[in-house]
């Protein structure tokens, strides 16, 4: 049987065996072994809405970057400008190469002036490290800590009752884009404020032996409000907060400023890798743009289906899906930059048949972590 | 209700209630839950034509688009209209009210091909 080979090439996360025993119906997600769903990707998006949904993220990488220079090391890699993150928060960064392309999208968490903690993507982890240390001068150290590292997402209104009822760990005093590191069970984890659904929540890092525990503590912690989630949630609650994702909206053949993520990206700060570039394609106008769009007829346009415009292609869908929360379907797409209007009309292929769609607002819906301030 | 003991199934988890050479297609439990959340369905033609192992009509749910796969020859006589506004009925009640479509059969001897309950059952646990 083909499937047992593949599987033994596949990595798994230290909560593979609780996904299996506990009904997750575990799927190859790049590579990773990790529930596409439990009880259903529909339900799941409208309790994490309401209520509380935890997933196994562990396959994301965490990269630290450490030592004399870090800071001015990493203000002249990345995009955005470091020097307005202060200790103890977090900041939504940009790596581009020299020609200003997407390498990666990265969380960086500031711990002081000589040291970063940064969250990246699991397909981009031996990307970001070759990228990163090209640049890095000898007093600055890039530690991969991927593999020791699990990281459980937990997400919703609920999730600050959940993590103090369910896991006896205070969020409450977490401002959004803030993180601390904590002890739970005796063991030090790092508990940020952040999230990629569009609700209020929080990503707790640990290292892998931990999980486990964490996991079960989140089962049982349903009375609170959480329930485990899986990645097909968790995609579709990301596209209805308009969130681009690496090897969708983003990818090495696309800037900054064709994504909409412009506003991460610093032209006042001084010389970063693919300024000069970034600088040239904004001043002039990129020829496409990243785009919402709304479907018009019930259908679902998918990845890569084409885009048209009065009869011209235009591009194609990065991202598409149902959307649980508005009862309609809803995508992101590249077109070029006279389209990129609120209300432009397009049609978008589907099973040899052209369904009318319009431009709209992204996010789809309203992000509500934006409501929280901290204390 | 179908009969679920009467069902003959494809390969591809179509099953077939049939009545003399007129047949009802709906797709197993097993394939429902697979697919899972259907939110909209692509219904074939009446009057459409098809081929055993043709591809008659699309179901999308929020993972993908599936294609249901004829599971006889033959011309499509009805369709399930409840499906337009309650596509769900194929999670719900997939050997109920969420049957797809009725075929009349041009070749009823293919019917033969088609595995009994048993058979299926046993050949799920191969994919």
């Amino acid at each position: 049987m083909a499937l047992t080979e593949e599987m033994t090439q596949i990595k798994k996360t230290p909560l593979y065996d609780l996904h299996q025993s506990l009904g997750g119906k575990v799927v190859d997600f790049h590579g990773w072994a990790l529930p596409i769903q439990y009880s259903g990707i529909v339900s799941e998006h409208l309790w994490v809405r309401s209520h509380c949904g935890f997933f196994d993220v562990s396959h994301l990488g965490e990269v630290r970057v450490a030592g004399k220079g870090s800071f001015d090391f990493l203000q002249a890699r990345l995009t955005n400008d470091l020097s307005k993150l202060q200790d103890g928060r977090i900041q939504y960064q940009l790596l581009c190469d020299e020609r200003g392309n997407l390498i990666d999208d990265l969380l960086v968490h500031r711990v002081h002036q000589d040291e970063y903690w940064i969250a990246v993507n699991a397909v981009n982890i031996e990307a970001d490290l070759d990228a990163l240390r090209r640049y890095s001068p000898d007093t600055v150290s890039i530690e991969d800590e991927s593999d020791a590292t699990a990281s459980i997402a937990v997400q919703g209104p609920d999730s600050e009752n959940v993590l103090s009822k369910g896991l006896g760990l205070s969020g409450s005093h977490l401002s959004y884009y803030s993180w601390e590191e904590t002890m739970y069970k005796g063991v030090r984890i790092r508990v940020s404020r952040s999230g990629y659904t569009g609700e209020d929540g929080f990503e707790i890092y640990c290292p892998n032996e931990l999980a486990p525990e964490l996991w079960k503590a989140l089962v049982l912690s349903e009375p609170y409000g959480a329930r485990p989630a899986g990645l097909g949630a968790r995609n579709t609650l990301r596209l209805e907060a308009g969130n681009g994702l690496y090897g969708n909206e983003m990818d090495i053949r696309t800037t900054p400023i064709e994504a909409g993520l412009q506003w991460a990206v610093s032209f006042t700060k001084g010389r970063f890798v693919g300024r000069d570039m970034l600088l040239k394609q904004k001043e002039s106008g990129p020829a496409r743009k990243l785009i919402g769009f709304r479907l018009l007829d019930k259908a679902i346009a998918r990845e890569h289906y084409p885009v048209f415009h009065a009869g011209r292609r235009e591009g194609e869908v990065t991202s598409g899906s149902f959307a649980p929360s508005l009862g309609y379907c809803i995508g992101m797409a590249y077109v070029s930059k006279d389209l990129a209007v609120l209300g432009t009309k397009l049609d978008i292929e589907i099973h040899q048949r052209l369904v009318p769609a319009e431009v709209v607002r992204r996010p789809f819906v309203e992000l509500q972590h934006k409501k929280n301030k901290g204390a | 209700m179908a009969d679920t003991t009467k069902l003959r199934y494809a390969k591809t988890h179509e099953w077939l209630n049939l009545d003399g050479t007129q047949g009802r297609v709906g797709i197993s439990d097993y394939a429902q839950n697979e697919i899972s959340d259907v939110v909209f369905v692509e219904l074939p033609r009446v009057g459409r034509e098809l081929k055993k192992g043709d591809s008659a009509m699309v179901v999308e749910s929020v993972k993908a688009a599936f294609d249901i796969y004829a599971p006889v020859s033959g011309k499509v006589t009805r369709v399930n209209e409840s499906l337009k506004d309650h596509p769900e009925l194929i999670n719900s009640s997939p050997f109920g009210d969420g049957w797809l479509f009725e075929i009349q059969l041009s070749q009823p001897v293919e019917a033969n091909e088609l595995m009994d309950q048993a058979q299926y059952d046993s050949s799920k646990g191969n994919h």
